[in-house]
C-alpha cells in the first residue's frame, strides 16, 4: 500500500464511524520502489490529497515534507519529487492500519490492506 | 451451465484455480482487457489528463493495465484474495488493490477519484450468498459511497451481465437513489454473443450526454489486437521473483534502455527497510 492510498483510506464503513481519518499505521515492513516520476500527475494529485495528514505520515517513514504545502510548488521540482517519493514509492507491505475512532485492526498482508468487515460491523 | 453468481460467494468462486484463468486463458484475458477499454473510452477522461480511477471488482489488475496504459493511476477493491493475488504478481507500478466487498460501502475519502470503472462485476451484488444478505442494502452501499468518493463531474461506467429486467431495475433505482443520474448503454445490440451492457452514470456538476453504442463489430476499439503484445509486457510470472533486486535492476534497465530517467544503482536498491523510524 502506497501513501497515497493511505491518504485516502478510511474506517467510515464501520458502524457508528463518522468519518474513521486518518487510520493510523503500524508497519512491520516497509519497501521502497521505483515509479516513473510524472510532474503532471503529482501536482494534479497535490490538491486532493489531505497535505497534514500526508506531511505527518511521511515523516514516520523517513521523508520530511512542511507542514503546508509551498505556494510555488508546481513549479518546484525537488518537492514534487519529494512528494512523488513519498506518495508513489513507499510501500507499506505488512502491518496494520487501525481505525482512529474504534481502534479496529485493518491488517496488510503482501501490500494489501484487508478492508473486509464482519457482517455485524457494518452500517 | 448456470450463472456463476448462482454457484458459490464470489470469494469462493474465484479460488486459486479460477483466477489462474485470468493469466493463462488468453480470450479471458482479451475480452476483459476489450471491455476495460471500452468502459475508459465511455468515461471520456478530458484529454491529456492524468486521472486517478477507481476499479471496483478489480480481479487479477487487467483493467488496472488497461488503465496504467491510458497513463491514469488507480485503486483497485475486489473481495477475492486469490485473484488479488495474481495482480500483485502483474508488473503494475501506479496502483493499489485493497482487499473489499463492494456491499459493505467504499472506504474513501470524499471526492478522491476521477472516475470509477467496473468491469464484470456488478451483477455478483445482486445476490445474496449469506443470511445478512440484502441485496438492496447492498446495492444502496456501494452506490452512496462511490456518488461520495467521486470528485464532482465525474463519471463511473460498469460493465455487467444483468440476469433480466428486473436486476436491471433494481440496480438503476439504487444508483438514482444514491444521486447518479445516466443509465444503460448497450453495444452491439443486435449480437447475442457480442452485445454488451454498460451502466453509465454520472455525478452532478456535468451534463449527462450519453455517449454512443456501437452497433457494427468491425467498429471494436483498434487498440484491441494489440492485447497479446501489451499483455507480454506485464509478465505475471516471469523470473525473477517481482521486487527482488534483480527484478527491480532489470526493470531499471529496461527502463534505461527505454531513454528514461533512472535512479543509479546502489547497494541499497530493492533492500527491505525495517519497519522501524
Ligand atoms: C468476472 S470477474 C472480473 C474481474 C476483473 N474486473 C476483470 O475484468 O478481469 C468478477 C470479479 O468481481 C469480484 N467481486 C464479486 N463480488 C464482489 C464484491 N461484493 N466485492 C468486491 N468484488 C467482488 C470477484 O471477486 C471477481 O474478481
Amino acid at each position: 500500500m502506497k501513501l497515497l492510498t493511505h491518504n485516502m483510506l478510511t474506517s467510515r464503513c464501520l458502524k457508528g464511524v463518522t468519518n474513521g481519518y486518518p487510520l493510523k499505521i503500524v508497519a512491520n515492513e516497509v519497501k521502497t520502489e521505483n515509479v516513473d516520476y510524472n510532474s503532471e500527475f503529482i501536482a494534479r494529485v497535490i490538491p486532493k490529497v489531505d497535505w497534514k495528514v500526508l506531511s505527518s505520515t511521511a515523516s514516520d517513514f523517513g521523508v520530511s515534507l512542511p507542514e503546508e504545502p509551498p505556494a510555488d510548488i508546481e513549479s518546484n521540482e525537488d518537492m514534487l519529487r519529494k512528494v512523488h517519493h513519498a506518495l508513489l514509492e513507499i510501500e507499506i507491505t505488512q502491518g496494520d492500519l487501525i481505525c482512529p475512532e474504534t481502534g479496529r485492526k485493518f491488517p496488510i498482508k503482501q501490500g494489501i490492506p484487508n478492508m473486509l468487515c464482519n457482517e455485524d460491523e457494518v452500517k | 451451465m448456470s450463472r456463476p453468481e448462482y454457484q458459490a460467494p464470489p470469494e469462493f468462486y474465484y479460488n486459486d484455480e479460477e483466477a489462474r484463468k485470468y493469466t493463462r486463458n488468453s480470450r479471458i484475458m482479451e475480452v476483459q482487457y476489450q471491455l476495460s477499454e471500452r468502459a475508459l473510452e465511455i468515461l471520456a477522461l478530458p484529454e491529456g489528463i492524468k486521472a486517478h480511477i477507481l476499479d471496483l471488482g478489480c480481479g487479477s489488475g487487467l483493467s488496472a493495465a488497461a488503465i496504467e496504459e491510458a497513463g491514469h493511476s488507480w485503486v483497485g477493491v475486489d473481495i477475492s484474495p486469490s485473484m488479488l493475488d495474481v495482480a500483485k504478481e502483474r508488473d503494475l507500478e501506479k496502483g493499489d488493490l485493497i482487499l473489499g466487498d463492494l456491499g459493505q460501502g467504499l472506504p474513501f475519502r470524499p471526492g478522491t477519484f476521477d472516475g470509477a470503472i467496473s468491469i464484470s462485476a456488478l451483477q455478483w451484488l445482486c445476490n445474496a450468498d449469506k443470511k445478512s444478505h440484502n441485496p438492496v442494502a447492498r446495492l444502496k452501499q456501494l452506490f452512496t459511497s462511490l456518488y461520495s468518493c467521486l470528485a464532482r463531474g465525474s463519471k463511473a461506467v460498469f460493465q455487467f451481465y444483468p440476469e433480466d429486467d428486473k436486476q436491471v431495475e433494481l440496480i438503476t433505482t439504487q444508483a438514482m437513489r444514491a444521486g447518479f443520474t445516466g443509465g444503460l448503454l448497450v453495444d452491439y445490440p443486435n449480437s447475442s454473443k457480442a452485445k454488451k451492457v454498460y451502466l453509465v452514470l454520472f455525478t452532478g456538476g456535468i451534463d449527462p450526454v450519453m455517449p454512443k453504442p456501437l452497433v457494427n463489430e468491425h467498429e471494436l476499439p483498434s487498440a484491441v489486437s494489440n492485447i497479446n503484445r501489451k499483455m507480454k509486457n506485464k509478465p505475471v510470472r516471469g523470473k525473477p521473483a517481482k521486487k527482488s533486486r534483480e527484478w527491480i535492476l532489470a526493470k531499471k534497465e529496461r527502463r534505461r534502455r527505454q531513454g528514461k530517467e533512472v535512479r543509479e544503482d546502489t547497494k541499497y536498491t530493492g533492500r527491505k527497510r525495517s519497519g522501524k523510524f
